[in-house]
């Protein structure tokens, strides 16, 4: 029996399982590893999808006859690998700190890519071949196709409130299983029976499985682990949601004493504290806090209490709450009011409700309110003003993206950022930021120059004025005063170093042997820096510095991008001398993420052309024209997505939301846009530039548009309610979206027509692209901005409407 | 024979050739000649970073130590054959095991005496114990993770460091039966350097901190102890890394 129509709700599930699927995987990486790593093995499955374009495309001569029997068994196969291969993958000895040195780490990452490809190979297959099959009707595949992608990205993430990473592991299996029930259904295979049995599969898998075979199995190298080795540590508390797994630990034998940084002179001990982890990384302090002010003295030995010397009980914002640690630190120098913003809803409940005896409920203390959002948005949405604003050192989680990217976009660290800040100071306030001090110099650095160019930005005359910076031997903070600072903070700041052997690194007017007393660097980099940044020579100093530290904007919002090509060859070079510390991970990981998404993906692009399986060009569709009329186009829509998810996260104002909305409204309305293409595909019969060519102008007003009016729309919307911000974004997202719905299938539908048996291939050739493409923009974003990258998918576009040719 | 339990072809090979009589004190001899190589690659390496660790060799003594230590004894098997190669190793429960380079580094810092007392705090593998013993009159040293402690403890022993004092427990407050110390190691992560070592330092010794993540040492903390009780800290990269273009 054929069937006569392609198995769109089977399509639907199924790819709403396999987008669920890598989001998850992302989470599930991040808790077993690190985000960075997670991210590159994730690119490397995804090539799964392609690899299905080119197995399909040799291999269609005997898969399309055995449509359904394929269908439903790679549906089947897509749901049971989607657990058993991440359960083995974490069963692989695999460690990424090691691969510099120990040559067997990158088979093991061979063989994790190897297992994690199984599942997006097997649901790969299903969509690839039901283009094959169903070659007229790609515009009503690909419409179930991308709307079942953007519904699983809202899915998991309301998976992931009410169920573990584990479990929602489970539910996408469960998942890939119905979409094998439902295909074996519509398709009427003859195994009566299967369709029952992929249920009771999927019912087994949604009830859950044993817990001990899906337990995660997090590196030995995370903090978490490494804490929990050590007698009578237990994790005393634990929440997952899709912003992390957070975890408590009590450890009675051996405190925790989080102190980082704390002053040499110091000999205050921190009072009790659990540890509190997200994702493994960390730890937060939650401290034991009893309304007594004198335990908490130790807060007064670390360099970001440097603001609190310099101003009178302030009323002060502190932007990363955390557990706490700053709003106790602002308590115990008498602060007249506090405001605190916390991204994570689950760490100020852990502080005010679970823990609240032991942490003494600081959040609801007189004078100090807490408020959960994300610290950017809450500034600028704000019309208050402060004395101090104190951004608190979390580092990269609270304002980064959820980490679909390698390297974590932070819009709390750039130009834009802090001028907003300064924008909220009362006439006399101060900006502290404090950061981790790295050798040789780089984020603290960064963040100097950042301010410096934040100050000229808002017509500062002399912002050499305006600044200080004090560092110890872990922790550096930077005070940007709204005004000049006076002589007696300047006495203050002195006497603050002084009595902390904390070294005054800048402050207006300093002698350079006022600066490297204390924590004695060879070279006093820090004075020299800071001097230069705040010179003519400015530029120069930046251009020759070994790392990356010119100031982040909005636009390239990389403030933890410290890496530089030319420093590469240096530091590879030092690798006997222990010099390796000094290689910025992140950036050489998106490197070898690129090279190897890019081969791989050539080879299977190039493989149907050498055996055949690409099939013989037509009059209207050669190989050629296909390669760049499906790359071009899969390279634009992950560009244009990309970067449009980064521009909403300012409007949306929360990472996490911003990439589930605009992904999901993306490819909702591209799914309509499908359908809507063959009615283009009509109309357009008598225009000059053809259906694409009509998209691809659509797609170019609304970029353009946008390009120009986003910035000032975004800053004016930004007070509105979360629900209306979602709307407005979905509203604006919906035209583009549309409009980027239709080259895919209008391309598919002509080069069926012509070339039927290029399909497979053609479809190959976009899945590979984009995974190239999602790593590629990364990295363009990285050097010339997200702007840019926009820019660039237009110009790919308007290659794709010059290479598409209607099949007549 | 814990080198009985390897896992690679390659160790086969040469454990087959081992287990032969007369090819036994050859295997010896092999760790020794990679021992030797080590030293040199320790030398070599510190000839070029001279400028910046502010010494332009590591002293003999330390040298010495390092050349008569067994590293590879104090490995887990399945790392001896690394052992002496100039990189850090994984010693199980999320422990890692200094480079070669870093631990000479460190010990020099440390400027023991035949006299000194000295203490570890994070004992891992035992290894840098070891070191420290061919050089001081005392070593104590403490480990938080027991059964690393545990077995570091046998390995001391099982190598003829028996004299070292070797405690598992919490770190914080030092170890004063033990003390005071002429210089003291801190190789256990800390947010800070806990105040009570600091007490327990004599006038003129020494704390060294490596500052980094679990294989990877950023840069270490040399802390003073000046004769009138003020602390002066440094700041020392292990490489020679200017990092102005031409600043040099």
């Amino acid at each position: 029996l054929k069937p006569a129509s392609p198995p769109l709700a089977a399509i639907a599930v199924l790819s709403a399982a396999v987008l669920a699927y890598e989001i998850l995987l992302m989470r599930l990486l991040s808790i077993d590893l690190w985000h960075h790593f997670a991210y590159m093995i994730i690119s490397g499955a995804m090539l799964g999808y392609g690899a299905a374009g080119t197995f399909v495309a040799l291999l269609q001569r005997s898969l399309l006859p055995r449509f359904s029997a394929v269908f439903t068994g790679a549906a089947a196969a897509f749901g049971v690998t989607a657990v058993v291969a991440f359960l083995l993958a974490q069963r692989v000895e695999f460690n990424p700190l090691e691969m510099l040195w120990d040559w067997r780490q990158p088979l093991r990452l061979v063989a994790v890519y190897a297992l994690l490809l199984i599942p997006f190979f097997c649901a790969g297959t299903c969509v690839c071949l039901s283009f094959a099959r169903f070659a007229q009707e790609p515009d009503r595949i690909y419409s179930s196709d991308i709307v079942g992608a953007g519904t699983g990205c809202l899915a998991i993430l309301g998976a992931l409130y009410v169920t573990s990473p584990a479990g929602a592991l489970q539910w996408i299996g469960a998942l890939g299983l119905v979409a094998g029930a439902l295909a074996s259904g519509s398709l009427r295979v003859q195994a009566r029976w299967l369709p029952m049995a992929l249920l009771g599969g999927a019912a087994v898998l949604f009830v859950g499985l044993a817990s001990q075979w899906v337990a995660m199995h997090p590196s030995p190298y995370k903090d978490l682990s490494q804490t929990l080795a050590v007698k009578g540590a237990r994790v005393v508390a634990e929440s997952s949601s899709p912003m992390g797994l957070v975890s408590v630990v009590e450890s009675p034998l051996v405190p925790f004493r989080h102190a980082p940084g704390m002053s040499l002179n110091a000999i205050a001990e921190p009072p009790p504290q659990l540890g509190v982890f997200t994702d493994g990384d960390g730890p937060a302090a939650l401290t034991r806090y009893d309304g007594r002010r004198e335990p908490l003295a130790y807060l007064d030995a670390l360099t970001s209490a440097l603001p609190y010397h310099l101003l009178e009980r302030p009323r002060v914002l502190i932007l990363g709450a955390g557990a706490g640690a700053d709003v106790l630190q602002a308590i115990y120098h008498g602060a007249r009011e506090i405001d605190a913003v916390e991204l994570n809803p689950q760490i100020v409940d852990l502080v005010e409700q679970r823990f609240a005896e032991y942490s003494g409920r600081p959040y609801g203390g007189h004078g100090v309110r807490v408020h959960i959002g994300e610290a950017r948005r809450f500034v600028t949405a704000n019309a208050e003003r402060f004395d101090l604003i104190q951004v608190a050192l979390l580092d990269a989680f609270g304002a980064s993206s959820a980490g679909l990217y390698a390297l974590s976009e932070s819009y709390l660290y750039t130009v834009e950022a802090l001028r907003e800040y300064i924008d909220h100071l009362e006439p006399g306030g101060v900006l502290a930021i404090t950061r981790w001090v790295n050798l040789p110099p780089r984020d603290v650095l960064k963040m100097f120059a950042t301010a410096v160019t934040a100050l000229e930005a808002q017509g500062s005359v002399h912002p050499a004025q305006q600044l200080a910076l004090i560092r110890g031997w872990k922790t550096a903070t930077l005070v940007v005063k709204n005004g000049a600072l006076s002589a007696a903070q300047i006495v203050a700041l002195k006497d603050f170093g002084v009595s902390r052997s904390f070294d005054v690194e800048y402050y207006p007017g300093i002698q350079a042997s006022e600066a490297n007393r204390y924590n004695v660097l060879e070279r006093p980099e820090f004075h020299d820096a800071a001097l230069a940044l705040l010179g003519s020579e400015r530029e120069a100093f930046v251009a020759s510095y070994k790392f990356n530290i010119a100031p982040a904007t909005d636009d390239r919002p990389y403030f933890f991008q410290f890496f530089k090509w030319r420093s590469l060859p240096e530091l590879l070079a030092l690798k006997e001398q222990g010099g390796l510390p000094l290689l910025e991970w992140g950036y050489p990981v998106l490197i070898a993420t690129l090279i190897q998404a890019a081969l791989v993906a050539i080879v299977l692009i190039v493989l149907p052309l050498l055996f055949g399986g690409a099939g013989p060009s037509s009059n209207t569709w050669s190989r050629a024209r296909v390669t760049v009329y499906f790359a071009a186009i899969g390279f634009s829509f992950m560009f244009i997505e990309i970067a449009f998810i980064q521009k909403f996260v300012l409007l949306l104002a929360h990472p996490l939301y911003a990439v589930a909305v605009v992904l999901c409204a993306f490819l909702v309305f591209a799914g309509l846009g499908s359908r809507y293409s063959r009615r283009v595909a009509a109309l357009s019969r008598t225009s000059r530039i053809g259906p694409v060519g009509r998209a691809v102008v659509a797609v170019g007003l609304i970029v353009v548009a946008y390009l120009v009016l986003l910035p000032s729309a975004f800053r004016a919307l930004l007070p509105l309610a979360d629900i209306a911000r979602i709307l407005l974004s979905v509203a604006l997202i919906a035209p583009l979206a549309f409009a980027m719905g239709m080259p895919f299938p209008l391309g598919l539908a002509s080069v069926a027509g012509g070339a039927g048996r290029l399909v497979a291939w053609a479809w190959g050739i976009n899945a590979c692209t984009s995974v190239v493409a999602a790593v590629l923009a990364t990295l363009l974003a990285i050097h010339l901005g997200f702007n840019t990258v926009i820019l660039l998918a237009l110009l790919l576009y308007v290659l794709a409407a010059v290479a598409y040719r209607e099949y007549r | 024979m814990s080198r009985m339990n390897c896992d690679s072809l390659w160790r086969m090979l040469v454990l087959l050739l081992c287990a032969l009589p007369s090819h036994g004190a050859r295997c010896e001899n092999d760790y020794a000649a990679q021992r030797q190589r080590m030293i040199d690659d320790i030398a070599a390496v510190a000839r070029a970073a001279g400028a910046e660790s502010g010494k332009p060799t590591i002293a003999s003594g330390v040298i010495a130590a390092m050349a008569k230590v067994p590293r590879h004894n104090f490995v887990p098997a399945d790392q001896e054959r690394f052992a002496y190669d100039n990189r850090p190793l994984p010693i199980g429960y999320g422990q890692t095991i200094s480079q070669p380079y870093i631990v000479a580094l460190m010990t020099d810092l440390m400027r023991v005496e035949p006299n000194h007392t000295v203490l570890e705090i994070g004992t891992g593998s035992g290894y840098q114990a070891a070191i420290l013993a061919e050089l001081a009159k005392d070593v104590c040293t403490i480990e938080i993770v027991e059964p690393l402690a545990t077995e570091a403890q046998r390995r001391l022993r099982e190598q003829g460091y028996g004299r070292v004092r070797a405690k598992a427990g919490d770190g914080y407050y030092g170890w004063e039966d033990c003390g005071p110390f002429d210089s003291i190691i801190v190789t256990a992560a800390a947010s800070h350097v806990p105040p009570l070592l600091i007490r327990q330092l004599k006038a003129g010794g020494r704390i060294v901190v490596p500052v980094g993540t679990a294989f990877l040492t950023q840069h270490l903390l040399l802390v003073e102890k000046k004769t009138d009780g003020s602390i002066v800290t440094r700041q020392i990269l292990p490489v020679r890394f200017v990092p102005l273009t031409g600043g040099h």
